[in-house]
């Protein structure tokens, strides 16, 4: 099956509503967003636009390297795959990625990763995130 | 930490010892739901009879409700103390990241009481409060600087709100506004001025925390079916597209929209200020509250030149809704659309709130053109279309610089008793009208709500409706007005923004609750809609506020220019004004 990522089509059409964010963590059944692995804040106050920061599935990622216990494993395609079991919360990926996509899981402990699978965008207003397909030989 | 979808927790700060403490309190919210009715009660509890609205003893009341976070537009949060400006019940509703990161905060309502010695702005997470010197802030000319400053130092992006004011806060202008996010405000009823008189410059508020609900597969459900309403039923579109000002021309083509000072029904190119032309030539880019996939807010960007320096310009976003365009364009006579996004930034930079400042200066404008006051006191030759005289105006009245302006800084009835000109002083309950002569409900609506807004019962739509659909009398119109205020409590205790009441039923409402943990049944919720309105007028009433016939001002020009409806007359309005009251009275009808 075709690998696929979550991509930012267009940060300009981005009105803030955050809905994406609250997606993200009602996914896992929660309300809030403290689980979510996308964000999105304003560029210096909303007049100026929104970033959206979403794990982008690199096909090299850096993150994976500064992780000491192999807990992030490439994905094929691109990206990460977090292995719980593994990962001892030291922190060490967040430094990785440079764009801020890594967010953290007070509770559990742990990154959040983007998993790629689209839930967010389903509830994006304005075709702002879109679930794109990667070519795994890339 | 996961926080239960039951809310319990209050933040209490007192800002003259610099101390603060959690309470909780789970009965309350599971009683009252959170908003206006958490709020009413907290007001109760911590307001002292016959408190001086600017002393420390005014608190303010911040609260979220049962749902905030948890649905769509679910996205207001309520605060309430004791009006500077009317002197009793002060409610105004505030959008934003602000219910949002208090609830994400893991606090269903803050109190801050006290005042500080010196200028001061709170840093709030759930670990508790930072009180941090804010001396450097106090004065800053533009108020937006005062939000970028506090950004970049402090607090998570995109997980906090920052509520500030402007110099007319800190001077204590009586209806002086809060502003969170650049563009949504703690607008009406002089929370600006409370802030002010506390020393209190911002409130930063910052969290992420997790929300646990009782089931959540179902939560997810009922989630989409809501979501799906929102985005793809025509409910809401008038706010998506055009926004708010979708009304401006329908209103003005009824002559339902004060121009003037209500000395006129129709303004010169009017069609300048439609929602339409705003959009065709300034929209730049919309925005939403947290957790609101409309996106009513509506930014138009302004070019200015600068007078003396070639190929310098200033380039501003302004945020602009029906509201303003009233009362800066329509309401002062001016038609040209730049125009009133200047005064709009006026309006913003100085932290006034915009129907009450734009009243009040369309007051002023007659009272000089009658000669009751003239330029030693305003400072300024103000004339209705004159853009420059107006932000000078703002300007000299955000910085309270002599007697008049001191005396209108109180509000526009408060003026009047000074100066005359009361038939035209168009405040209902000391508050300055919105922008609806639509009939007799709006009016009976503005004098009869528990915050004298045009939000409270909605009596401009009752006005609209058609002949055969509307309410016959006077004590019909306050019948219906009365219900609608009754169950726009609810709303505003879940905290559900107005504009999504179509969505938002009985029915509905019933089932986000359940989600929160709270079982009630529609007759329940009707009741504690009606609890909740009464105790707000047991609070105006305990403050000196009367419904009685001899106690209830109005200025006659609204009788004197023809509304949507035909001329208003005095008496049907009158004797609604006491259905309304005795229905208040009774509570349950
Ligand atoms: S988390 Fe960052 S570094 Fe790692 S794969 Fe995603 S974008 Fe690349
Ligand atoms: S694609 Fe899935 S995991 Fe990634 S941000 Fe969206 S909802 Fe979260
Ligand atoms: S849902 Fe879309 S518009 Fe809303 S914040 Fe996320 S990316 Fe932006």
């Amino acid at each position: 099956m075709a690998k696929k990522r979550l991509a930012v089509i267009d940060a300009d059409r981005c009105v803030g509503c955050q809905s994406c964010m609250f997606a993200c963590t009602r996914r896992l059944g929660f309300g809030g967003v403290g689980k979510s692995a996308i964000h999105v804040s304003s560029v210096g106050g909303i007049e100026r636009g929104f970033s959206v920061r979403v794990c982008r599935a690199c096909p090299d990622p850096p993150c994976i390297r500064l992780c000491p216990e192999d807990a992030l494993v490439l994905r094929p395609g691109g990206g990460v795959i977090l292995h719980k079991d593994r990962c001892t919360g030291c922190g060490s990926c967040l430094d990785g990625c440079i764009i801020g996509a890594i967010s953290w899981d007070k509770e559990e402990n742990h990154p959040v990763i983007c998993i790629y699978c689209g839930y967010c965008a389903n509830y994006c207003p304005y075709g702002v995130i879109e679930l794109q397909e990667v070519n795994p030989d890339d | 930490m996961i926080n239960d979808a039951l809310l319990s927790k209050i933040l209490v700060i007192n800002l003259s010892k610099w101390e603060y403490h959690t309470l909780e309190r789970p009965e309350l919210f599971r009683e009252r739901l959170g908003g206006a009715g958490v709020a009413i009660r907290l007001l109760d509890e911590f307001c002292p009879e016959g408190a001086d609205p600017l002393g420390p003893e005014n608190p303010i009341i911040l609260s979220v409700g049962a749902v905030t976070s948890l649905f769509p537009l679910a996205s207001k949060c309520v605060a309430m103390f004791k009006s500077p400006l009317t002197g009793n019940l002060g409610e105004s509703h505030g959008g934003g990241r602000t219910p949002f990161a208090i609830r994400s905060a893991g606090y269903g309502a803050i109190v801050i009481t006290g005042a500080a010695s010196h200028p001061v702005y709170l840093s709030i997470t759930k670990d508790g409060v930072a009180f941090r010197d804010a001396r450097a802030l106090w004065g800053t000319a533009r108020s937006d600087t005062v939000a970028r400053i506090i950004r970049s130092k402090d607090g998570t992006p995109g997980a906090r709100t920052i509520l500030r004011i402007g110099r007319a806060g800190e001077n204590l202008v009586r209806f002086a506004n809060v502003t969170s996010e650049t563009y949504r405000h703690f607008g009406r009823m002089g929370l600006g001025a409370v802030f002010g008189s506390k020393k209190l410059k911002a409130v930063l508020v910052s969290g992420d925390e997790l929300i646990s609900v009782s089931d959540q597969k179902k939560y997810r459900e009922v989630y989409d079916t809501l979501y799906e309403q929102v985005t793809k039923s025509s409910l809401m579109q008038k706010y998506h597209e055009i926004g708010t000002p979708v009304n401006v021309k329908s209103l003005s083509a009824m002559g339902s929209l004060p121009v003037k000072n209500l000395t006129e029904q129709r303004l010169d190119n009017s069609d300048n200020l439609s929602g339409e032309e705003f959009a065709r030539l300034f929209l730049s880019r919309r925005v939403a509250c947290s957790h609101c996939p409309v996106s009513c807010i509506h930014i138009g960007q302004i070019r200015i030149p600068y007078p003396n320096d070639p190929y310098f310009f200033k380039t501003i976003p302004v945020s602009y809704d029906y509201e303003l365009i009233y009362s800066l364009g329509f309401m002062l006579g001016v038609s040209d659309p730049q125009d009133v996004l200047m005064l709009i930034d006026s309006i913003e930079q100085t932290g006034l709130d915009a129907m009450s400042a734009g009243v009040c200066a369309a007051w002023a404008t007659e009272a000089m053109q009658n000669g009751i006051i003239g330029p030693q006191e305003t400072g300024v030759n103000l004339k209705f279309g004159d853009t420059p005289q107006y932000l000078q105006f703002f300007e000299l009245l955000a910085g309270q610089s002599n007697q008049f302006y001191r005396d209108i800084g109180k509000g526009a009835e408060y003026a009047a008793s000074q100066y005359g000109g009361t038939q035209y002083a168009l405040s209902f309950g000391k508050n300055e009208m919105p922008g609806y002569h639509t009939g007799p409900a709006t009016y009976i609506g503005y004098i009869c709500g528990a915050r004298h807004s045009h939000l409270d019962n909605a009596g401009y739509s009752i006005d609209q409706k058609p002949v055969e659909k509307s309410p016959g009398t006077p004590e019909e119109i306050a019948e219906e007005l009365y219900h609608e205020e009754a169950y726009r409590q609810i709303l505003s205790s879940l905290v559900v923004c107005f504009f999504a009441r179509g969505l938002y039923s009985r029915e509905v409402i019933r089932e986000v609750l359940s989600i929160s943990g709270i079982d009630m049944t529609i007759e329940e919720l009707d009741i504690l809609g009606r609890d909740i309105l009464y105790e707000k007028y047991l609070f105006k009433l305990r403050e000196g506020f009367s419904l009685e016939p001899d106690k209830v001002q109005i200025p006659s020009r609204i009788f004197e220019l023809s509304s949507g409806k035909g001329m208003i007359r005095e008496e049907e309005v009158r004797r609604g004004v006491a259905r309304y009251k005795s229905l208040l009275e009774e509570k349950s009808p």
